[in-house]
């Protein structure tokens, strides 16, 4: 018998730190080759790691919620024969554990320097070849950042301890982040204050002061939509723009659409619509369907147009990928943006279908309000937002008449597009929009 | 056989051991200590105090010497002070009984101390039976004592690392035998050029042996930044202290009386020695109380501890040496006293912002916090400046205007994460680089602080103000 050890493996795109979701086996359990053993996230998504080889399991690597480099042990399995422990040096085993996952990585490597994609099958994982953290960070800011030590004279440590207080959570009021013995005690005080509370009489069920906290650990897909969005609005100064748009006419032609073509062709959102228009749009906005790696220095620019729609899932927020979305026509973006929906809905959806978007569309629906300030989906430069369509008085010819009004509510990276080129682009998309005959004229 | 019981049994009366059953002992645990040889551990017997006391002598000695008309070792210039001895002679046996006379003070004093406090002592060897229960034999047919407790503080301390050409016996002598000379060695041979050999080293040379230190790295102090080691190397050097840096030791020679290394370009020679100390580390002693039988989890040689100096055996403590490095007695008197207020169910962590060294070496070394290379490392944005001792009045009075005091602080809010000095009597600084350091003062709290003049702690204000860039007597 031997032992063979399963490292996290390398499922690409420079990721060094895998999310560990759920084990689908425990210590004891006899395994088979294939079988599932654990689904662990990255950035975009699940993946599930098969067993390579058929034991029981001795061993896991770490509890549900652990973030694991990659390359570290993620399970133990006692196997029939030699086993991998001693055979096979670490870098080995790490070269070789892409083969692992049961989804078809391909890292693709894309030289970010490049300007125009050759043709329009090239994939614009751009990321791949960017350094997995930036080096230079921005000079930290004075206050006590997460995973620093809180300081406090040993005194105040002592009594902190003695409180049971962990000082991680006092405000601090001294300089360079300095805890004191009057910090301690205001906490200690808010503390005490709260037990008190909880323990008042009950006198009156509905106007009782309530004080449950419930804490709930920011792990899985909602850690990642943390960090994701942490990064867009620390690296991104982002310049938001909205406009009105008349979509009378384009809601009377999609009505009529459906009408006509709603049993053989499907449905027509107000989506496949607005991606159309940017397809149309971003053709003289080169600028704004593209990819800037900050730590590269590189805009790139894209002929394709992959179109990330914001989706709200159980879990949290996804954005499926449009691919392609030149290439298609309304049914057939109609169609595709449906099934990307419910395949992230119910946590379907493959990485390479969550990753790769180059400008992205954000709907609330219903919900849409009048203006959003959409986070952009770094490292993509522009979002277009759509708020709700209602219908309001406008002067059209000197007269009062009723029209269905729309905002966009986009934003935009500032760094790389200036406030003329977005609006130009927001005004090019009005029109189109106002004018839909003109989204069918190439 | 006889069974005791109590809540907290210590194993070892070293400085953790002790301070342990002292504090426990103060918090009401039952506290039982059981010690094979004298109380007080190396570091009172057979490390600290005894080293500290013959370095004293041998600076004494060698303070004599320069003022005597013919300097009769090393190089050193004649003193300027106008003194004028006629030919000094130490009589070692009486420096090696006041010595002794020192560690008998203290070790009695530690003895009482704890029997004030109430904690039982028992002379004897310790045999671990299980995480629970230990035996203990006086003495040779003795019937041992078994000793039941609910608590045990495992303090066994280190033993001096030895070289495997080169077994300790003989010529061959480790810090314990250097530090009770029957009489004056005429050639020693240092292996290794840690501190403890160093201190050792020097120490012998100003009696007036001659000394040859063989250290297999280029450099003497290779645990301390270079600029800390620098002052040390020529003070050596001017001593007359030969040093045989990026030399292995390759063992005695046939007749016994030469050790045989080889340097860099491996050339061979012989250096004769009638002793050869060897100073090359310590290792955790794990092995003659049956610690195995735990089975505890090991980080190397050394025992394994969280922040509480919890082993993995429940109620299992460690502290001190046998948890590895930093094998110092005040980071093992700190986790002693931490221990026994966690067994008296008080919250506790230990959780220094810095543990500070020292080097007696001649010039003296204090090491607090990071180093700027190790703020670096850290990932710290860092600023350091120092203040050289050739600026600092007191320094130049007290012959002692060689080396500087060095501050490192946060580049964006001063906070101050370490302190280097390395200068005759910096050692008493230490207290001030620890006391900023925990109290997290900033550069400009330092700065700020009116220091006693003339004092060398004004080379701490100013090294401070250097860092903020208005030093004033520089």
């Amino acid at each position: 018998m031997g032992i063979h050890v399963i490292k996290m493996p390398d499922i690409g795109e420079g990721i060094a730190e895998v999310e560990l979701v759920a084990w689908h086996v425990k210590p004891g359990d006899a395994v088979t080759e294939d079988q599932n053993l654990a689904d662990v996230m990255t950035d975009k998504a699940t993946v599930e790691i098969p067993s390579p080889v058929a034991g029981t399991v001795l061993a896991l690597g770490g509890k549900p919620g652990a973030v694991m480099a990659v390359g570290s042990e993620l399970i133990r399995i006692e196997v029939e024969g030699a086993g991998n422990v001693k055979a096979e040096p670490a870098a080995a085993r790490r070269a070789a554990a892409p083969s692992a996952p049961a989804t078809q990585t391909k890292a693709v490597p894309v030289a970010a320097a490049r300007r125009e994609p050759a043709a329009p099958e090239t994939k614009s994982e751009a990321p791949a070849g960017s350094p997995p953290a930036p080096a230079a960070a921005p000079a930290a800011p004075a206050a006590r950042r997460s995973g620093d030590k809180p300081i406090a004279s040993p005194a105040v440590r002592r009594r902190a301890w003695d409180l049971g207080i962990e000082l991680q959570f006092v405000p601090c009021s001294g300089t360079a982040g300095r805890i004191t013995h009057e910090d301690l005690d205001a906490y200690a005080r808010r503390d005490l204050a709260l037990g008190h509370a909880a323990r008042a009489p009950d006198s009156g069920a509905r106007y009782a002061e309530r004080n449950e906290e419930e804490a709930i650990p920011v792990i899985g897909l909602r850690r990642k939509i943390a960090q994701k969005m942490q990064e867009a609005k620390r690296r991104i100064p982002h310049f938001s723009y909205v406009e009105e748009i008349d979509v009378t006419e384009l809601e009377a032609l999609r009505a009529q659409l459906n009408a006509k073509w709603l049993d053989e062709r499907g449905r027509i959102t107000l989506l496949p619509l607005l991606a159309r228009a940017i397809v149309l749009a971003v053709r003289e906005f080169p600028q704004v369907n593209a990819r800037f790696d900050d730590d590269q220095g590189v805009v790139t620019r894209y002929s394709a147009v992959h179109i990330g729609i914001a989706t709200q899932t159980e879990a949290g927020l996804m954005v499926p990928v449009l691919r392609h979305a030149e290439a298609r026509d309304l049914w057939s973006s109609a169609a595709e943006i449906a099934r990307l929906a419910e395949a992230a809905r119910e946590a379907k959806a493959a990485r390479e279908e969550l990753s790769g978007s180059t400008i992205t569309i954000t709907s609330l629906g219903a919900l849409g309000g009048i203006v959003t300030t959409p986070v952009i989906n770094h490292p993509e430069v522009a979002i277009v937002g759509v708020n709700r369509i209602v219908e309001r008085p406008m002067m059209r010819g000197g007269a009062v008449v009723p029209r269905l009004m729309m905002n966009l509510s986009s934003s935009f990276d500032h760094r790389v597009v200036d406030g003329a080129v977005a609006a130009r682009f927001v005004q090019a998309l009005r029109s189109l929009l106002e004018c839909p005959a003109t989204l069918f004229v190439e | 056989m006889e069974t005791r019981s109590t809540t907290l049994l210590v194993l070892g009366g070293g400085p953790g051991g002790y301070v342990a059953a002292i504090r426990a002992a103060q918090l009401g645990i039952a506290t039982t200590l059981v010690e094979g040889d004298k109380l007080g551990g190396t570091c009172l017997n057979i490390g600290c105090i005894p080293s500290k006391a013959l370095i004293h002598a041998a600076e004494q000695f060698e303070q004599a010497c320069r003022y005597a008309q013919d300097s009769s070792h090393g190089n050193l210039p004649r003193s300027p002070l106008g003194i004028r001895v006629e030919s000094p002679r130490i009589d070692l046996a009486q420096t090696v009984r006041w010595k002794d006379g020192i560690v008998t003070k203290l070790t009695n004093g530690v003895a009482s101390l704890l029997k004030k406090n109430g904690a039982q002592v028992i002379s004897g060897w310790a045999r671990i039976v299980d995480g629970k229960t230990v035996e203990v034999t006086s003495g040779a047919g003795q019937e041992p004592l078994r000793v039941v407790c609910e608590h045990l503080l495992l303090a066994p301390g280190s033993l001096p690392l030895a070289l495997p050409a080169m077994p300790f016996g003989g010529r061959v002598i480790s810090s314990t035998e250097a530090l009770a000379p029957p009489a004056l060695t005429k050639r020693l041979v240092v292996v290794g050029a840690g501190y403890i050999g160093l201190e050792l080293g020097t120490a012998y040379r100003k009696f007036g042996a001659e000394v040859a230190v063989v250290e297999a790295l280029d450099r003497v102090l290779p645990a301390y930044d270079e600029a800390l080691a620098k002052p040390v190397a020529a003070s050596l050097r001017r001593l007359g202290v030969q040093l045989h840096l990026g030399c292995t030791v390759q063992g005695l020679n046939a007749s016994g009386d030469a050790v045989r290394i080889r340097n860099a370009q491996g050339e061979e020679s012989a250096l004769p020695a009638d002793q050869v100390l060897v100073s090359i580390g310590r290792r955790p002693r794990t092995e003659d109380s049956g610690m195995h039988t735990l089975m505890l989890d090991m980080n190397g040689r050394a025992v394994r501890i969280d922040d509480q100096c919890r082993t993995s055996m429940r109620k299992v403590w460690a502290i001190g040496d046998v948890t590895g490095e930093p094998m110092l007695a005040h980071r093992a008197m700190a986790q002693g006293e931490m221990v026994a207020e966690i067994i008296a169910g008080r919250r506790r962590r230990f959780a220094p912002s810095a543990i500070p060294a020292v080097c007696f070496t001649d010039p003296e070394v204090v090491v607090v916090g990071r180093t700027p290379e190790e703020a670096t490392r850290d990932g710290l944005d860092c600023i350091s400046a120092l203040f050289p001792f050739s600026a600092n009045g007191r320094a130049l009075t007290l012959e002692s205007g060689e080396g500087f005091v060095r501050v490192v602080a946060r580049r964006d809010n001063h906070l101050i994460v370490g302190w280097q000095a390395v200068g005759r009597g910096v050692s008493e600084l230490s207290t001030a680089f620890g006391h900023s350091i925990e109290m997290g003062a900033r550069l400009e709290d330092t700065a700020a602080t009116i220091h006693t003049h003339p004092t060398l702690g004004e080379a701490v204000q100013e090294a401070a103000l250097r860092a903020l860039g208005h030093a004033l007597h520089i």
